[in-house]
């Protein structure tokens, strides 16, 4: 039987007055991979901020639950302890903070548990071999001075040592070659089983890689559809202008 | 101590309550005749007795600067300070005879471990005089003298005469007076030629007596070739009445030498830190002030170097952290002397809970000195809307070769980076830690490490429950 990990019931959230997300509803079950999809200013990344709890964006109609919880109740430090993580489009940058550090009080914060430095090690290496990625960014400070797919890696790193069990991937995938997207998607399959995942990208080619199980598209802060795979094929032929034109009209 | 020497102290008091400790403790206020009767007690020379009388008179005369933030100076009640505590009846030099409470200060403050690490010697600054003092064999088989000041003067008169004032004159500043009229304790150190001492040496400062003011003198001289990392650090507990601390510090460092002395200090917010430090370097010779500023009501504090030979180098790395109620008032002073000289000052402060604090910059470039390069950083990071930032920073170059960089930074933490780290698990206030001590990191990491830790451990301290 099918676990909920998200249900999004009339969501509708502002920015300092200015509705944004206007009645969206979104169910993921554990091991589903959804993929939403629409123009830049849609309001995908407010979805994906709202749901981790920035404190900027202020719900004004419906919940968002999280494992059958109200996440209302939630700062956003503790959705991070009960298993929720953003890969953010724009990574903040952390100086002085070496990556090393920082990975280790963040698992140690969202495990709640000390960590044994060589265990914890171990996993560090596992993670890192299988994202391609050198040790020289532990001595790093955190994005600082990054390349864009050297961010990118590094959140991927963070979301496989974090384990949790909703995956919000925002644009991971963009500014990506192809080695760094096989690899990004790669670090997404690993997680994806056990997790709840929802991807925002604007390229069907992430989709090659990773299956998703629903695409929906985002037009003005609501999802106007929703479908399979091939609905993303069809978006990268298309665009967007059918589904705004006639909502109603057939993929 | 001589009978007579008791007769001339009058009215000390033995056998101090636990945990002041001391056996002899002069009555608030200054004199001559107290400044006088500190150099008998002492079993001074003369001409020492003399240099402290010279500068209490002028002292006395000095007026109480008043430029920056020195209004707040006048609340000091000189009056109300006690010149001079002895906190042992000698000097010790077995830390076996170290009576036990005072070894239960120090172990909060983690020495003997830090000791087993890190020391190549030790003086441990008690209250006023040095209570525990230790070199280790191999250092002084290299013919390293470390030394509390007052043994350094006894043993060592004729380097002490040489060098005492040579640096930093009692005419320098009224605090500078001050100290040279009323000094007890600091170091002595002496590195003889082509000795490098690997290992950083250390010495504790601590203010604990109720309005017990910190008069330590310090010395250093690096003889031609060699060098030697000194590291001091200071807690001070939180009294309610002000305390007064006012120590000046003389670095030498002759041809090709090196000196690095690194500092942390962490007053309690009653504490008027008023320090005068100043080294000369001569040719091809460094100088390095690592300067860690915490707490204290006021500080005024600018390290300082001459370059006075060709080639030699400076550099200050300072970072000040201004609370509640805090006025941190730091920065550097760098003169190009001699040509091809070189420094680098990098600074760093940050502003919370209304606390205020000043970069107060001073480079100067003579028309002789030539070819000198100069890079001056300022940042500033101010955690919220009360707080405050400010730089002064002055410039008189005589000579139109030099290369000179000044960069200056004020940011304030962003809602994204807090949020960032907040979505890694950690709560605000450990999110504000991680970003002030990456903030400080430049600072951090050129401290031993233990004392890294242990700033990044209080400046965590700092940030927590301080989130509205
Ligand atoms: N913090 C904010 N303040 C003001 N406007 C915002 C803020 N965040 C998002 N918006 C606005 O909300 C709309 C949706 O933005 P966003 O969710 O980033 O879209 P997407 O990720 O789909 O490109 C845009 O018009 C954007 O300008
Ligand atoms: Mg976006």
């Amino acid at each position: 039987m099918a676990e909920e990990i998200l249900r999004i019931e009339d969501l509708h959230v502002s920015v300092e007055g200015t509705p944004i997300l206007n009645g969206m509803d979104l169910v993921i079950n554990r091991g589903e991979v959804h993929v939403i999809m629409g123009r830049n200013g849609a309001g995908k990344s407010t979805l994906a901020s709202v749901v981790m709890g920035h404190p900027a964006y202020e719900i004004t109609q419906g919940s968002i639950y999280f494992k059958g919880q109200n996440l209302d109740e939630l700062s956003v430090f503790e959705r991070a302890r009960a298993g929720i993580f953003l890969s953010f489009q724009y990574p903040a940058v952390i100086p002085g903070v070496q990556v090393g550090t920082f990975l280790k009080k963040s698992v140690q914060s969202v495990r709640d548990e000390p960590l044994k430095g060589r265990a914890f090690r171990k996993e560090l290496n596992t993670a890192m071999g299988a994202l391609e990625m050198q040790k020289g960014v532990l001595s790093r400070y955190v994005n600082d001075g990054f390349s864009g797919g050297e961010k990118k890696r590094l959140e991927i790193l963070q979301m496989l040592l974090l384990q949790p069990q909703l995956a919000l991937l925002d644009e991971t995938d963009s500014g990506l070659d192809i080695d760094a997207l096989r690899i990004v998607a790669k670090g997404i399959n690993q997680v994806a089983p056990t997790a709840g995942c929802l991807i925002i990208t604007h390229y069907q080619r992430l989709l090659d890689h990773v299956h998703p199980d629903f695409v929906h598209v985002m037009i003005d802060g609501t999802i106007v559809r929703s479908g399979g795979p091939e609905l993303a094929h069809k978006l990268e032929d298309q665009g967007y202008d059918w589904l705004e034109t006639s909502p109603e009209g057939t993929a | 101590m001589s009978d007579d020497a008791r007769e001339a102290v009058g009215d000390y008091q033995f056998g101090f309550h636990d945990p002041e400790h001391s056996t002899i403790r002069f009555d608030k206020g200054l004199s001559e005749q107290v400044v006088r009767d500190i150099s008998e007690l002492k079993n001074e020379p003369e001409w020492m007795t003399e240099i402290r009388v010279k500068a209490y008179h002028h002292f006395m005369e000095r007026e109480m600067p008043d430029w920056g933030n020195c209004g707040s100076l006048h609340e000091i009640n000189f009056d109300n300070v006690t010149y001079f505590l002895r906190s042992s009846n000698a000097t010790e030099n077995d830390w076996e005879d170290v009576p036990e409470d005072i070894k239960n200060t120090f172990n909060r403050l983690g020495i003997p471990e830090a000791e087993q690490k890190w020391l190549g010697g030790v003086t441990a600054q008690y209250e006023s005089e040095a209570v525990y003092h230790s070199i280790r064999e191999d250092l002084e088989s290299q013919g390293v003298l470390f030394l509390d000041m007052d043994s350094g003067l006894k043993t060592h008169p004729e380097i002490v005469k040489k060098y005492f004032g040579s640096v930093v004159p009692h005419t320098d500043n009224k605090f500078s007076a001050l100290n040279t009229a009323v000094w007890s304790g600091g170091s002595f150190i002496y590195v003889p030629k082509g000795v490098h001492v690997t290992m950083p040496v250390q010495a504790y400062f601590r203010i604990n007596a109720k309005n017990m003011g910190q008069f330590e003198r310090t010395l250093i001289i690096a003889d031609e070739d060699s060098s030697i990392h000194y590291v001091e650090g200071c807690t001070a507990p939180t009294y309610s009445t002000d305390s007064l601390h006012s120590a000046v510090v003389e670095l030498i460092a002759m041809k090709g030498a090196k000196i690095r002395y690194s500092t942390i200090q962490n007053w309690s917010a009653n504490v008027f830190n008023l320090v005068t430090k100043r080294g000369v370097a001569h040719e091809n010779a460094t100088i390095e002030w690592v300067d860690g500023n915490i707490g204290s009501k006021l500080t005024m504090k600018y390290p300082a170097v001459l370059l006075k030979g060709e080639g030699a180098h400076a550099e200050v790395i300072s970072v000040a952290y201004a609370g509640k109620g805090q006025h941190q008032d730091a920065g550097a002073k760098v003169h190009h002397l001699a040509p091809n000289t070189t420094s680098n000052i990098l600074s760093k402060s940050i502003s919370k809970n209304g606390g205020r604090s000043s970069y107060r910059g001073m480079l100067q470039v003579t028309p002789k000195a030539h070819g000198c390069r100069s890079k001056i950083v300022c940042d500033a990071l101010i955690l919220d809307s009360d707080s405050r930032s400010d730089t002064y920073p002055t410039m008189e170059v005589g000579n139109s070769t030099a290369d000179l960089e000044h960069e200056a930074s004020v940011s304030k933490v962003s809602g994204d980076q807090l949020f960032y780290l907040m979505s890694r698990g950690f709560s605000e206030e450990e999110a504000m830690g991680l970003i002030v001590n990456g903030f400080f990191e430049p600072f951090t990491r050129e401290l031993p490490m233990e004392y890294a830790v242990e700033l990044n451990k209080l400046l965590e301290l700092e940030m927590e429950g301080s989130i509205g």
